[in-house]
């Protein structure tokens, strides 16, 4: 009986190499993969803290009307009250949070009207459109138009 | 935009996987191909090419050793990529993929190596002195015994590992396919054939490497080549390119009988931007011409010298049309839009991480390999040593 | 005696304050980190968009925003939504012409050439957030994965960059950034959507062609919107459970 361990006495000490790296491997594995790993689905938890972490860029109505209550009136019953003020104002999230002093600078008061408003073939039948250059070669927009309520009369 | 055809998403301007990810298949295809050769005398008795055995088995190990290289150079954080061992994620074939090359290297292609030349570390391991004899005694992990017995249980074990070896050497390269076919977002790739074109490939290109390997060593050597163990390499490997080239063209002609949605947008990119790689390299070259010279040398009897030229060339050419195959694959699966609308095109570079010298350095590698292995486990059984030049 | 039935009494009430404490702390868990969300739960919530192709302008207003508050690169390719410009003549329907000029950052540049004959709209396009993704499936370490509350995340943190997600999207709305070397895609905003915000795109559309929508809440509008609508997905026969609505949906879209 000796004798038939010796044979194969060599295929055990690889067998050993494997249990122990199988071993290691778990060991690595456990100290590796973070905690929250597998909490809710095959993914770890704190992803979903990472993502809701991003800086918010814009503030969002609701954060305007907050202090500018006369354009919210300005704006009632008009055919921009549906548009967010950010579309073109742009993102205002530090003006609003106060950590910024300086005032926003006003929107182009002709391109800003341009890039939804200028005619061009595939918006929808009915949305108003101008041929900008046509109507009004030169000059604001603004100087005919009230940009918060618009009125086409 | 600059190479760009027609319409195309916007994010698809640029190629995700390049030339290296083409290397990819091909490196672990001439593992599997290569390990299939060795098998053949091992498990399927086919005595005649016994004098590759042991090289096709240290071949497949010089090249599996590599075939993880080009994937790390390529990932956005290759020092994350063992986090595919700590977390895999079992709906993935990638991940999965990682376990299948970890079995196939640990426990059939080392095992089995080592359980062949254990004799030979042996007895190298005596007959050495300094460091190659700290080396050798590593190896054999400090076990002397070789007696009649003891070999006789590596004999068994090796057999069994062989056994094994040979559906885990279908799973290694078959696996690869399926990376490829599962993904029903590209029409060039889905198919359920792509796993078995990809096996068939693979054994069809490491069996060519083989006897190109065998005949250069013994050129290299100065030793006479075993014809009888040659012409038998290239019988099997012209059965094997006879079924590949069948599945291929089956493939072919299902698509252009069914013609969908997207046939029309894939059969334009073949005709123009895939017509050197595909129907010049691939179909032309690198598989009807090898196939006709190999039919010829089963139909002829050609004389040795002939024979050993026209086995050379098929098998050059043959590397390069599964080459080709791959690139076919991998990057003209990338070169149309999603949208079946557009094409865009492919910028190799060439000093880059993913470029072209990377990839011409990562293919000499495995050979630079070899030769350090042929060196510390000698493969020959003619019993001659390298000649003193 | 004595000293069994303290010794019990202690065991029983640690074993008390910690059940209490552990189902404090899974309240915590469900709702999501109390620092940056105290009043979201994820189970309460299952996001979805409505795109209204009928509305679409063509502005690019939503793109722009995009890119201002996901700090997406500007680089080529990097598009978390962009929007296609579809020009069909109806005697060739197969063989629209679609183009995208930067993804409509600037909008779209005329039409050269006459456009009477052609059926010309606008199609908005962003991460379809679906609940079989393909992508999710890929991913080998779980980088990317879909929330309890519908939104198909990236873990930055995991990412390896292997770029198997993107080849497995079929609408081809995932990039690497350039920048992390990590898939990058639409998150849905989820830092404002879990903040009772809309996501920058909804809240920059003048006409309302975009509208985030929660499946959970009954009185989210979208649930009279699918009833009275046609509605549809990008690629249906692919099966992957998109839940980026569109209205008007013509079928040469792509």
């Amino acid at each position: 009986m000796g004798g038939r361990f010796r044979d194969y006495e060599h295929v055990l000490r690889v067998a050993a190499i494997f249990v122990l790296a199988f071993l290691g491997f778990m060991a690595v594995r456990a100290w590796l993969v973070p905690e929250d790993f597998g909490v809710y689905g095959f993914f770890r938890a704190g992803a979903l803290d990472d993502n809701r972490a991003h800086p918010i860029v814009h503030a969002g109505r609701a954060a305007c009307v907050e202090c500018h209550a006369d354009v919210v009136e300005a704006r009632r019953g008009s055919r921009h009250e549906p548009i967010g003020c950010e579309a073109c104002h742009g993102p205002l999230a530090r003006h609003a949070s106060a950590e910024d002093d300086t005032k926003p600078r006003r929107p182009d008061a002709r391109a800003t009207c341009v890039k939804c408003h200028e005619t061009k073939a595939g918006k929808p039948a009915g949305y108003p459109q101008v041929s900008a250059a046509e109507h009004a070669p030169e000059g604001p927009c603004t100087a005919c138009h009230q940009a918060h309520s618009p009125r086409i009369s | 935009m600059p190479g760009v055809e027609g319409f195309i998403y916007p994010n698809e301007i640029e190629l995700q996987w390049s030339v290296l990810i083409v290397l990819y298949p091909f490196i672990t295809g001439l593992v599997a191909g290569a390990f299939i050769l060795a098998s053949l005398e091992r498990v399927f008795n086919v005595a005649a090419v016994r004098p590759t055995y042991r090289l096709a088995l240290l071949t497949a190990l010089a090249f599996l050793i590599v075939a993880p290289l080009p994937l790390q150079l390529h990932l956005g954080h290759p020092e994350r990529s063992f986090s595919m061992y700590l977390t895999p994620h079992s709906e993935s074939a990638m991940a999965m993929f990682g376990f299948v090359y970890l079995w196939y290297l640990m426990v059939v292609l080392l095992l089995e190596i080592w359980f062949d030349y254990r004799k030979d570390l042996v007895l190298a391991w005596r007959s050495s002195r300094g460091l190659k004899r700290l080396l050798y005694s590593v190896l054999t992990l400090g076990s002397d015994n070789i007696s009649e017995a003891a070999l006789r249980v590596d004999d068994r074990l090796g057999r069994i590992l062989t056994v094994i070896g040979i559906p885990s050497a279908f799973l290694l390269h078959g696996y690869v396919g399926f990376i490829f076919g599962s993904i029903k977002a590209n029409p060039w790739w889905s198919t359920p054939l792509m796993p078995i074109v990809f096996l068939f490939s693979a054994i069809v290109s490491g069996v060519a490497l083989v006897m190109l390997l065998y005949v250069a060593s013994c050129w290299i050597r100065r030793v006479p080549v075993d014809m009888v163990c040659l012409d038998t390499i290239a019988r099997y490997l012209f059965y094997a390119f006879v079924i590949d080239f069948s599945l291929e063209l089956l493939d072919l002609i299902h698509r252009i009988y069914e013609a969908d949605e997207s046939f029309r947008a894939l059969d334009f990119m073949v005709k123009t931007r895939l017509f050197t790689s595909q129907i010049v390299l691939q179909i032309v070259v690198g598989t009807l011409v090898p196939l006709s010279l190999l039919a010829l040398a089963q139909l002829v009897l050609l004389r040795e010298r002939a024979r050993r030229a026209l086995y050379v060339a098929a098998g050059a050419l043959t590397l390069v049309g599964i080459f080709a195959m791959r690139w076919n694959v991998v990057i003209g699966g990338q070169l149309f839009s999603k949208s079946f609308l557009g094409y865009t095109t492919y910028k190799m570079s060439f000093a880059t991480r993913e470029g072209l010298l990377p990839a011409i350095l990562l293919m000499i590698l495995p050979f630079v390999i070899l030769a350090a292995l042929v060196r510390l486990l000698p493969p020959w059984t003619d019993g001659r040593e390298a000649s003193q030049h | 005696m004595q000293q069994e039935r303290r010794a019990f009494l202690m065991v029983a009430g640690r074993l008390i304050a910690l059940s209490g404490a552990a189902s404090l702390a899974w309240d915590a868990v469900v709702a999501g980190a109390p620092e940056t969300a105290p009043n979201y739960r994820l189970t309460d919530h299952w996001w979805a968009m409505i795109v209204d192709i009928e509305k679409c302008i063509g502005c690019g207003n939503c793109v722009r925003a995009c890119k201002a508050e996901n700090d997406v690169p500007r680089e080529p390719g990097c598009f978390r939504t962009w929007v296609e410009r579809y020009q069909i003549d109806p005697e060739d329907f197969e063989h629209p012409k679609v183009d995208s000029p930067d993804g409509a950052y600037e909008g779209f540049p005329e039409i050269a050439g006459p456009t009477e004959r052609l059926k010309i709209f606008f199609v908005p396009k962003l991460c379809n957030h679906c609940a079989h993704s393909p992508c999710v499936q890929v991913c080998p370490v779980g980088a990317t994965f879909e929330s309890p509350d519908g939104v198909v995340l990236v873990d930055k943190a995991r990412c390896l960059g292997c770029r198997y997600c993107v080849q497995a999207c079929p609408y081809g709305c995932r990039f690497i950034d350039p920048r992390s070397h990590t898939a990058d895609k639409c998150s849905l905003c989820y830092h404002r959507i879990t903040r009772d915000l809309t996501t920058a795109c909804c809240e920059t559309c003048p006409t309302g062609a975009r509208q985030l929508a929660d499946l959970k809440n009954p009185a989210d509008p979208i649930h009279e919107f699918l009833r009275t609508h046609k509605v549809n997905v990008l690629k249906p026969q692919m099966a992957t459970g998109a839940k980026l609505y569109y209205n008007g949906l013509d079928g040469a879209v792509r």
